[in-house]
């Protein structure tokens, strides 16, 4: 991948980066006219050809690079998901569920044979076992009895990947992955598996060049990047200050810390807790979005509170009308949520970390040349927000600082099939617990499809950006928003 | 009256928390919490001289130390 491409931990993620990067050049250096016109010359930047790297042809791979060059400038715009399944890209998998592997040693005892239901099991002249597709079932029994684990589930990577059971394949042709608007959270758990990079995240990055732009260097309203805590796992060739640094380069003319808003809402969600007596959190959008098409019983449990990122730029534009707000973060949900009317008033757009890099090296920022400059707004509790436990945690410390009246009794859930398990027990009235940390992505946000790298994440180190926060108590940290 | 605080990352290390708590409290010690609008705003683009504060337009550099004279002197005595 080269040096560059060493920021990202797949080559996907790699070519998805180099077209996102070709597309702002020319957003931030020409108009919209000048990027209809290039959809050519980007697709011979990124496949330069004349031999195919991925693809069977130059002109696929070309073909393919258009629809990521449409989805970097927004994508399907009468699909309100904001992830999409690039359908030319997706058919390379094969028909997915259980299938019998050269291990098959054409037994005697067969009981494969015996166990299936659906007399699928059918046998070769060497005795091997065969699976009729049009009558199997998808059971797993014939694979739980084989002693020579010889039959395996074969399931497309994002299927497995999918915990909401969103994905299908489409009943055509061309079998390609399809995604149920009614069950996906928007999480993008598909997206960094699927190994041909055939589902996308929608980008906005158009819009936020535009807002870029039409400031005319801050002049005509402030552009605000409020960035969330995870920043702080990701860019880990500079040093944070660095990136701040480069965030202003681009031209916005100041960088908040979301985690602020975390301290406002672990501040406000312990008093609803104590008000209420249950409560689910709401600051991960893909667990919001799952309670609302999964368990739609339980909406009314949910934390009335904005998320952090909300929360924070409800606070600027309230002072500020007319400032324009961008949230960077490692999440592909968030892009989901302002769609919501009252979180879309108050941020403008939204960057994952991967459109992030792609921005600074598309104006050609080295990081490493940078001067440091200084973010620093939340609390310990605030900055924690970004593993898994720590909004549990700060909602604790909420408790304690304003010494409300409850038992808290927190479940800290870690990835969607914890959540789907506290949400079940939750709706039949046997959680033993009063309060749900829901995070979608297993580690908490650090885990976000949206990261520039997805190795394991040392939660430790997350608590030690915390501790670095001047302020210590998250009643210190919000009283100068009072 | 309107004085904002710059609560930028800068400012906020230089102790704009402790010139916001102080000035709520001469604010409410002296009644003029109906003439005196005080708020927030995360960087001013004067981080240089934080911590940066704003009457009505004018801008000014405060530290918590010069907090109480800054009051007098800006506040107090403009209305």
């Amino acid at each position: 991948m080269g040096k560059e491409g060493r920021k990202f931990d797949t080559k996907i993620q790699y070519l998805k980066y180099k077209v996102l990067r070709e597309v702002a050049r020319i957003a931030f250096e020409g108009d919209e006219f000048q990027l209809a016109n290039s959809f050519n010359d980007i697709a011979k930047v990124v496949a330069p050809g004349p031999k195919a790297t991925m693809r069977c042809c130059i002109y696929k791979e070309r073909a393919i690079i258009a629809e990521r060059i449409k989805l970097a400038c927004g994508g399907d715009k009468s699909n309100p998901n904001v992830i999409e399944v690039i359908e030319i890209a997706c058919d390379e998998c094969p028909a997915s569920g259980y299938q019998v592997s050269h291990d098959c040693r054409g037994c005697i005892a067969h009981r494969c044979e015996d166990v299936c239901k659906k007399d699928a099991i059918t046998f070769d002249e060497n005795q091997k076992a065969h699976i009729d597709k049009t009558k199997c079932v998808d059971c797993g029994a014939c694979a739980k009895v084989c002693p020579y684990s010889a039959i395996s589930n074969y399931k497309r990577p994002c299927e497995k990947a999918c915990k909401v059971k969103a994905i299908s394949m489409k009943n055509d042709e061309m079998r390609a992955a399809h995604i149920n608007n009614d069950k996906c959270i928007s999480c993008g758990a598909c997206e960094y598996m699927c190994p041909f990079g055939a589902i996308v995240d929608k980008s906005y990055i158009l819009d936020v060049i535009s807002i870029l732009k039409k400031s005319e260097q801050n002049k005509k309203y402030k552009t605000y990047a409020v960035v969330a805590p995870s920043i702080s796992s990701q860019f880990t060739y500079a040093k944070l200050g660095q990136v701040v640094s480069a965030i202003k380069r681009l031209g916005f003319s100041s960088v908040v810390e979301a985690a602020l808003g975390a301290d406002i809402v672990s501040y406000y969600e312990a008093q609803e807790l104590a008000e209420k007596g249950f409560l689910t959190s709401s600051c991960c959008p893909a667990f919001v979005d799952y309670i609302h098409k999964s368990f739609p019983q339980l909406m009314d449990k949910i934390s009335h509170n904005l998320s952090p990122m909300a929360a924070i730029a409800k606070y600027i534009k309230d002072q500020e009308p007319d400032a324009k707000i961008v949230f960077i973060g490692p999440c592909t949900a968030k892009k989901k949520e302002i769609q919501q009317e009252r979180v879309g008033k108050v941020i403008d757009s939204v960057l994952t970390f991967e459109e992030l890099q792609a921005l600074f090296d598309s104006r050609d920022i080295d990081l490493s040349e940078l001067p440091e400059d200084v973010l620093d707004n939340a609390s310990y509790f605030g900055r924690i927000f970004a593993r898994s436990g720590g909004l549990t945690d700060a909602v604790a410390q909420s408790v304690k600082e304003q010494n409300l009246d409850i038992d808290y009794k927190p479940i800290a859930c870690d990835g969607i099939e914890e959540c789907r398990l506290a949400l079940l027990k939750a709706s039949k009235g046997v959680l033993p617990n009063n309060f749900i940390e829901g995070m979608a992505c297993v580690g908490g946000c650090i885990g976000g499809a949206g990261c520039l790298t997805h190795e394991a994440r040392d939660k430790s180190e997350v608590d030690k950006y915390g501790r670095e926060a001047m302020e210590k108590t998250i009643t210190d940290a919000i009283s100068i928003l009072k | 009256m309107k004085v904002t605080v710059c609560i930028g990352s800068s400012c906020h290390l230089k102790g704009s928390r402790q010139i916001v708590e102080r000035l709520q409290a001469l604010i409410a010690d002296n009644d003029l919490k109906d003439q005196v609008e005080l708020s927030g705003k995360f960087c001013m683009g004067n981080c240089q001289n934080g911590v940066s504060v704003t009457v009505n337009d004018a801008l000014f550099s405060v530290s918590p130390e010069t907090v109480d004279d800054f009051f007098k002197t800006n506040i107090l005595a403009a209305l």
